[in-house]
Parts: C-alpha cells; sequence; structure tokens
C-alpha cells in the first residue's frame, strides 16, 4: 500500500479514447474450469513466426503436457497436447481468422483420463545456465498472451550489445470487456510474481515496472501485498485505450519512445504481459507447458459471463454452450475485444494461445457499423491516434492506392488500435483502409524479392547459354582454322611437287584413309581386345 | 595587369573568358572521365520496376531488352504482367503521363504458376529450354516438374510442350497472404436513408 501512496511519475500518450469499459459484467464470478472437451484441435501455428512441425503419428497416444509438434526456427514455439488422448487427425480444419480459412492442425480425441505425462520443473532455475533456462521457456511452447502471440523466448534473447535496464510487465488490458489479466491478478497475484523472478533473474534488469490501469485498484493492490519485500514497481495511470499497446506502455511509464521500425530492446527495454509472466511461473516451477490460457467469455448473448481457464484446442463452440450461447443467425461471435477483435465466421474453430476475450454481443449491443460517410476533414482521427500519425491523409492515399505516399506517412506504424475509426463522425472503417494498404505494400515488398531472384536467375541462365554459344562458335572457328590449315598445306604441296604430285598426295591420302577404315572395321570385328590394341593397330 | 585591363579593357574580357573557358572546360573533361557511369541508369531502374517474369509479351525477349526500350522511348503500356500498377511506377519515373495497358500484348490477369501433369510428361526438354528462369528440372526420357518457387507464370513452356501436359494453375491464396480488401467507397451510397434501419429499429 506504501507504494501507491507515493506517485511514481508516468507519461502520457499522445490520443487516445475513452469507450465504455464494460468490465465489471465477467469479473463477478472467480475464474472457472471449463471441462474437457471430447475433441481437441490444435493449430501448429498459434504465434508469430513459422508453424510448429508434427512429431506424432495419426492414432498416436498421447499425454497431457506432451510435445506433439516441434519449433521450426528460431521465431518459432513447440506445440503441446492439452489433455490425454489419441491423435485422431492430423490436417487442416477452420481456425480463427478473419478469412475463416483452414490451417494445419493436430486433432485428438480425448480420453477424459486427463493423464499427464513427464513434467519437468526446473525449480533451481539461478543453478543452470541462462541459456538452458531460455530454451525451457521455449520448450514449453510460451507466446506473448496478450494477443499478438509473439514467441516469448525471442525476446528473452536480447542481442548481447543491447542490455536491459527495465522489464515492463504489461498488466494494462485497456481493451473494452476483457478482463482475462485483471482476474487472473486478483487470484493467482503470487503466482505472477513468481514468473516475473524468472525474468528477473534471466534479464537482470535494473528496474521492473507492473503498469495497469487506475481502473482496477484492487489488481493494484493484491500485486502490492504479494510483493513482499520484491523490489517491483507497481505503477497505476489514467484509463485511456490503447495504454496497453507495448510502445505506448513504454512511453507511459519511461516517457521514451521506441523509434519508428525499431524494437524496445534498443531503448534496453523488454515488455512482457501478465499472462506471459504466469505461463512462465507454471512452465519454470511446475514443469507445466503452455496448455491453457484464461479467456474471458462476455457479452450479453451469453447467459453466465466471466473468465474460464480453458484447455487450448477446445473449440469456441462447446466453452460458450456451457455458458448459455443463445446464438441466432445475426448474432457475431468476436474474437479479442470490441476495438482490436476480429469477427470469427464460425465458432466451430479452436481457441488458441491468443485468445484473450470471447465477445459473443446482441445485435443492439454492438450493432454492425452504419453506412461510411463522405470523411468531412474535421482532424478527430489525428486527434485520437496514439502513435501521432495522420489517420485522414492515410485514408486520402490509400483509397487512391498511393503506396509510396502511405509509406512516406509511416503507416507500417500503425497498430490498428482502432481509435481513428471510433472517433470517426462519418463511420469510415479507417482501420480497414490500413489494413488492406499494409497488406498491398507488403505483397509489393515480396513481389519486387521474388522479381530480383527472377531477374538473377534469368540474367545467369542467359550467361550460360552465350558461353555455350560462345564455345560453339569457338569450336566452329577452330575447325575451320584448322581446315584452312590442311588445306593451305596441300596447296603448298601440290605447287612444289606440280600436277603429278599433287596426284600422289591424293592417292597417299585415299590409302591412309582405307588404312584407318580397315584398321577400324578390325577393332570392331575383336571386341575381346583391349582399347590400346586398337590404337596399336591404328 | 590593372594597368593593362585598364588600358585596354576589351581585350582584358577577352582574356579573362578564355582562361575561364580553359579552366572549366578542363574541370568538366576530368569529371567526365572520373565520374563516368558504366550503362544506362535509367534501364535499370526500370528494370528494376519490371515484374522479371521474362515472358515476352512485350514482343522484347526479356525484362531488361524492354527497359532498354523504354529508355530509348518505347512505350510504358505493354507489360501485362505488371498491369496498371507497374505503369504507374514507371510513369512516375519517367515523368510521363500512365496510359492503359496496350490490349495488343495481353490483359492483366491473375498471378498463375507451371505444373507438370507428370505421368503424362514424355520427357522431350523443350519446355526446359524454354523456360527463361531455369524453373523445370528434368532430363532427356525423365519426367519433368517444376520448382513452384521459381516460376513466374510466363506460360513460354506451355506452347512448346507436344503433348500438352503443362497446367497454367491460379496461385491459390493461403493464410499468410490472405488480406483484407479496402473497403467498398461510401460515395456509392451517398443517401442518407441508406443507413442500416436494423439498427435504428432495434435502437429505438
Amino acid at each position: 500500500m506504501n507504494t501507491r501512496q507515493k506517485p511514481i511519475q508516468t507519461w502520457d500518450i499522445h490520443g487516445g479514447i475513452h469507450p465504455p469499459e464494460n468490465k465489471t459484467q465477467s469479473l463477478g464470478n472467480p475464474i472457472q474450469t471449463a471441462p474437457i472437451p471430447a475433441q481437441l484441435i490444435l493449430p501448429l501455428s498459434q504465434s508469430i513466426g513459422a508453424p510448429a512441425e508434427p512429431c506424432v503419428a495419426l492414432g498416436d497416444q498421447v499425454f497431457k503436457g506432451q510435445k506433439i509438434a516441434d519449433a521450426t526456427g528460431f521465431v518459432s514455439v513447440p506445440l503441446h497436447a492439452s489433455s490425454s488422448g489419441r491423435v485422431a487427425a492430423i490436417e487442416d480444419r477452420p481456425i480463427a481468422h478473419s478469412s475463416g480459412m483452414s490451417a494445419p492442425c493436430i486433432v485428438i480425441d480425448t480420453d477424459g483420463e486427463d493423464r499427464w505425462g513427464a513434467r519437468n520443473p526446473l525449480t533451481e532455475y539461478t543453478a543452470v545456465d541462462r541459456s538452458a533456462l531460455v530454451s525451457h521457456i521455449r520448450n514449453a511452447g510460451i507466446a506473448g498472451m496478450g494477443g499478438a502471440g509473439f514467441p516469448t523466448a525471442v525476446k528473452l534473447s536480447p542481442p548481447a550489445d543491447k542490455p536491459i535496464a527495465t522489464l515492463i510487465i504489461n498488466a494494462t488490458e485497456c481493451e473494452p470487456y476483457i478482463t482475462a489479466d485483471h482476474a487472473l491478478i486478483l487470484e493467482r497475484a503470487e503466482e505472477i510474481l513468481q514468473g516475473i523472478d524468472v525474468l528477473t533473474h534471466l534479464l537482470q534488469p535494473a528496474r521492473i515496472l507492473i503498469g495497469l490501469e487506475d481502473n482496477k485498484p484492487d489488481a493494484a493492490t493484491a500485486l502490492n501485498e504479494a510483493l513482499s519485500g520484491r523490489p517491483y514497481q507497481v505503477i497505476e495511470f489514467p484509463t485511456k485505450y490503447p495504454s496497453g499497446g507495448e510502445k505506448q506502455l513504454i512511453e507511459i511509464l519511461t516517457g521514451k519512445q521506441v523509434p519508428s521500425g525499431g524494437l524496445p530492446a534498443d531503448l534496453g527495454i523488454v515488455c512482457q504481459n501478465i499472462g506471459t509472466c504466469y505461463a512462465i511461473k507454471r512452465a519454470v516451477f511446475d514443469g507445466e507447458p503452455l496448455i491453457s490460457r484464461i479467456t474471458t467469455l462476455t457479452g450479453n448473448a451469453l447467459n453466465t459471463l466471466g473468465n474460464v481457464e480453458v484447455l487450448l484446442g477446445t473449440t469456441m463452440q462447446a466453452v460458450l454452450e456451457q455458458h448459455g450461447w443463445q446464438a441466432t443467425a445475426k448474432s457475431r461471435l468476436i474474437m479479442g475485444g470490441p476495438m482490436m477483435g476480429f469477427t470469427v465466421l464460425s465458432a466451430n474453430v479452436p481457441i488458441v494461445k491468443t485468445t484473450n476475450c470471447l465477445l459473443a454481443p446482441t445485435p443492439s449491443e454492438l450493432p454492425s457499423p452504419d453506412m461510411a460517410q463522405a470523411c468531412i476533414r474535421c482532424g478527430m482521427c489525428a486527434e485520437a491516434c496514439p502513435v501521432s500519425l495522420l489517420p485522414q491523409q492515410m485514408y486520402w492515399y490509400s483509397r487512391a492506392r498511393e503506396y509510396e505516399q502511405l509509406e512516406a506517412h509511416n503507416i507500417a506504424d500503425c497498430i490498428e488500435c482502432g481509435a481513428c475509426s471510433y472517433v470517426c463522425p462519418s463511420n469510415i472503417p479507417l482501420v480497414q483502409y490500413y489494413r488492406a494498404s499494409k497488406a498491398e505494400l507488403r505483397e509489393r515488398a515480396e513481389e519486387h524479392v521474388k522479381a530480383e531472384h527472377s531477374r538473377q536467375r534469368f540474367e545467369f541462365r542467359q550467361e550460360r547459354l552465350d558461353a555455350a554459344e560462345r564455345e560453339k562458335e569457338a569450336k566452329k572457328a577452330a575447325r575451320k582454322a584448322a581446315a584452312a590449315k590442311r588445306a593451305a598445306e596441300k596447296d603448298a604441296a601440290a605447287t612444289a611437287g606440280g600436277e603429278d604430285n599433287a596426284a600422289t598426295a591424293k592417292q597417299v591420302e585415299v590409302e591412309a584413309a582405307v588404312a584407318r577404315a580397315k584398321a577400324k572395321k578390325d577393332a570392331l570385328s575383336e571386341p575381346a581386345s583391349p582399347s590400346s590394341n586398337n590404337e596399336a593397330n591404328d | 595587369m590593372i594597368e593593362f585591363a585598364t588600358a585596354y579593357p576589351f581585350w582584358a574580357a577577352v582574356i579573362a573568358l578564355l582562361v575561364m573557358c580553359g579552366l572549366f572546360g578542363g574541370l568538366l573533361g576530368f569529371a567526365s572521365v572520373k565520374f563516368k557511369v558504366e550503362g544506362n541508369p535509367i534501364v535499370d531502374q526500370i528494370n528494376d520496376i519490371l515484374p522479371q517474369t521474362q515472358c515476352g509479351q512485350c514482343s522484347y525477349p526479356g525484362c531488361k531488352p524492354y527497359a532498354e526500350a523504354i529508355a530509348d522511348g518505347e512505350a510504358i503500356n505493354k507489360c501485362p504482367p505488371g498491369g496498371e500498377a507497374g505503369i504507374q511506377a514507371l510513369a512516375d519515373l519517367l515523368d510521363m503521363e500512365p496510359i492503359p495497358l496496350d490490349a495488343e500484348h495481353g490483359t492483366e490477369e491473375i498471378r498463375t504458376v507451371a505444373y507438370i501433369r507428370e505421368d503424362e510428361c514424355i520427357g522431350c526438354t523443350k519446355c526446359i529450354q524454354a523456360c527463361p528462369v531455369d524453373a523445370i528440372l528434368g532430363a532427356a526420357k525423365l519426367m519433368h516438374t517444376v520448382i513452384a518457387d521459381e516460376c513466374t507464370g510466363c506460360d513460354l513452356c506451355v506452347e512448346p510442350c507436344p503433348v500438352d501436359c503443362i497446367d497454367m494453375l491460379p496461385i491459390e491464396i493461403d493464410l499468410k497472404h490472405w488480406a483484407w480488401d479496402l473497403p467498398a467507397t461510401a460515395e456509392a451510397n451517398l443517401i442518407a436513408t441508406d443507413r442500416n434501419p436494423r439498427v435504428n429499429g432495434e435502437a429505438a
């Protein structure tokens, strides 16, 4: 409590909005545990980076926590079975994505026994090598739980020339409706702090800041009470969306801005989500890989709202039905919050590592947006932008497909928070414009790389063909020269010995040719004779 | 010297100009040797914009020759794979007005990749010889196959195939390449009564 009484300086970010929070609905009940579903669908790609590679076969018996797919690169995480059972399929299944497309998944028919495989805790983490601890975290399949899903181990291996001075724990949870982190702090503050202990040991930062908005004083109290002498600072700051963005939180807590295109590590800062800290605790102290997460179930289309600890791979349908989801033809289901989440086209998709919220609103609660009107150039979007971009300019350039101008206006720095669309009086779906333009820019960059590659291959081929042609020409020229030389010699002989001599020369030549032909014939008729004999015959 | 200049101002001016001519001429001559640019840089810049499919639809044998032709004044609208975006980029580079794609050379189509129906392939190597980027693997009397990642979709291999076993398949959009479309523009629905009636009804 003492730390809260003496205020710690925080900074303000540009822009931001104050949408209705709608957080109390889902905070009434303690965290529940969702039952084990009959079938688990585990997408091989649940985080940013390369998808995992299956290491089990069809029909294999798997245990809870057993690794079923290996990481395939530095920016990649392995995948574990969320419960025991049998591998029923390794195939494409629809996943939670705006496109409604399918992706490779491992499907497990659970046996209901929930038998754990081998658990390898690393309780004495201070005794082992730092890289061993990082690889332990990597092997536990941990990726950022805040929503982006960046492999945690990558963030924990900063380059040697960039020492980490500040560790920031993100407990902001600024998006409306979502309370998964809030509920986690209220119930499991001690475990979270144990996870932060591990991070502190790994990174050896000078300062450890836990940032959260002042709309959850009970969470701040819970953390402060659990601190028990740890030198971590719990910092509350005014509630504003989107304070929870990584770069925004860094500015609020330290006053420093992450440079455009740069990483927090450039400033000596690492930022981790509070749910990730909890997952690290489970991995290090209990030897449990990331196989479940806390997900907020909220929205008026549900009977019981709250936070549930759900096994990864459980379908949204299964979880929502237990909470009395009244699905109608009109109803939407949103993964994530109302600002940055996306509508999933079917509820029959699995919950993954980044599913922090399932929002099932009634049509009146979250109506589909009104028809977009013309831009009236009011400039409210520029005032709301937390990254100090010029949303209106980017809107015009997106419409005109002026991609060079968009790059010049730093569209790549847009965090797609939706603040501009939220304040737009004309209901222009600005973020959709930026997403489409960003994708187009990405595609163009990719195509340019491919074109460059094709050009090199084409030029190499051209060179090879030219070289072959030159060689052919050279041979031809050499033959021609040899023929000319022979002819010249013949001429010389002819002029030297007169006509008779020329005739005899010709005769000699013919005789020689006949002898050669005969020798060749002999050689052919005696296939057993070694080649040296043939040469001798010649 | 000042006396000379005041006495013969005309000749002083002429001499001064001649000296300056010699000086700057020498400087320019030196610069032209020292900073000589190999090749034509504009050709490389144009070539950088062209899609490098090497398809020859522009009637030039490859992208580089077409880039050279553009630098010599050829029209910029003869590259169907580059499409309108390519023409726009060329127009920006060359400070010209963008012109629509010349339909005579083909239309802008979705990107494709060649696929050999392998059990029908007789191993004639004709497609291998036609491929401008060495994207087809195989040998005489042995089955050929396309390295899909290297294929530019130029379809130059289709015509030489004597058994017609090469298909040009459109590249399917996967999760990695899926993207939001630009929203339908607002101007199409300018009338206020076009507003979503369902929402208004329920809100009331």
